[in-house]
């Protein structure tokens, strides 16, 4: 048994594509979250894996993002009562925006939702994501190629994570 | 098989306003049940919404999206009487497919 999993290891590695295993091995530390993760298809695990701002930035196939004030944020709050559900507006102005990713930097995992921006849909998403404490929440945009970073501190009176 | 989605569609001006509420209870596996025991995870991971044959939204979750979550967006392309289709799969495979007609 233990063979096979050996086995299975090594010839994951000569792959060096076999995504699942992959993961494991981020799980186990034993691969950096953000080392050349490049996925065609699929969940992006190792990004979803990724802590702070920059290493999931890096995961997603960035480099280090530059700030933006073109973002506006709607309806988002400033301060969230309840952390289990707290409304995020994202609306960006940066022309061919093609994906925008909402980040929670102090929640376990930083990456919470990344949305694909196909031309014609407007390039603004609403929805609602849990905050295990106050923290900054960022906007990560992509657009042209290029990411940009907005943030928004958000202050939370009541925790979302096993609470 | 999960609950179905709420899913509204309508026109505002020449784009069409999407507004989408999932039944799930998108399960992070680090919280304890009463036993003390991990709840393992279960969380939707993919999302698209397509019109006419044509994707308009694809998004990637992690688990951190809150339990039942809204999704609100808009596009450009489809009139009255199309249909958004909107469907998603969660960590263990499940999957979930739903429509709705586009109202003035």
């Amino acid at each position: 048994m233990t063979q096979a999993i050996d086995q299975g290891r090594r010839a994951a590695l000569k792959a060096g594509s076999a995504t699942a295993i992959f993961g494991l091995f981020i799980a186990a530390g034993l691969v950096r979250p953000g080392s050349a993760l490049a996925q065609a298809a699929g969940w992006n695990q190792g990004a979803f894996a990724a802590k702070g701002l920059e290493n999931t930035v890096k995961a997603l196939g960035g480099a280090s993002p530059a700030q933006t004030r073109d973002v506006t944020w709607g309806s988002t709050p400033e301060i969230a009562e309840n952390g289990a559900v707290v409304p995020i507006s994202i609306t960006s102005s940066i022309p061919k925006t093609e994906s925008i990713a909402i980040l929670v930097e102090k929640n376990p995992n930083t990456l919470s939702a990344v949305f694909t921006i196909p031309p014609g849909t407007d390039p603004a998403i609403s929805t609602r994501v849990k905050m295990g404490e106050s923290s900054a929440v960022y906007a990560l945009i992509k657009a042209d190629g290029k990411y940009y970073v907005a943030q928004r501190d958000i202050k939370v009176t009541l925790g979302g994570c096993g609470g | 098989m999960a609950d179905p989605m709420k899913i509204r569609a309508n026109m505002e001006g020449d784009k069409t306003n999407v507004r989408v509420l999932m039944s799930h209870e998108m399960e992070t596996g680090l919280r304890k049940d009463a036993a003390g025991k991990t709840i393992p995870a279960m969380f939707i991971q993919e999302v698209s919404a397509t019109c006419n044959g044509k994707t308009v939204l694809s998004a990637q979750w992690g688990t951190s999206v809150a339990k039942n979550p809204f999704l609100q967006f808009k596009f450009s392309g489809a009139k009255v009487g199309d249909k958004v289709v909107v469907s998603w799969v969660d960590s263990k495979g499940d999957k979930r497919s739903d429509e709705a007609t586009i109202a003035a």
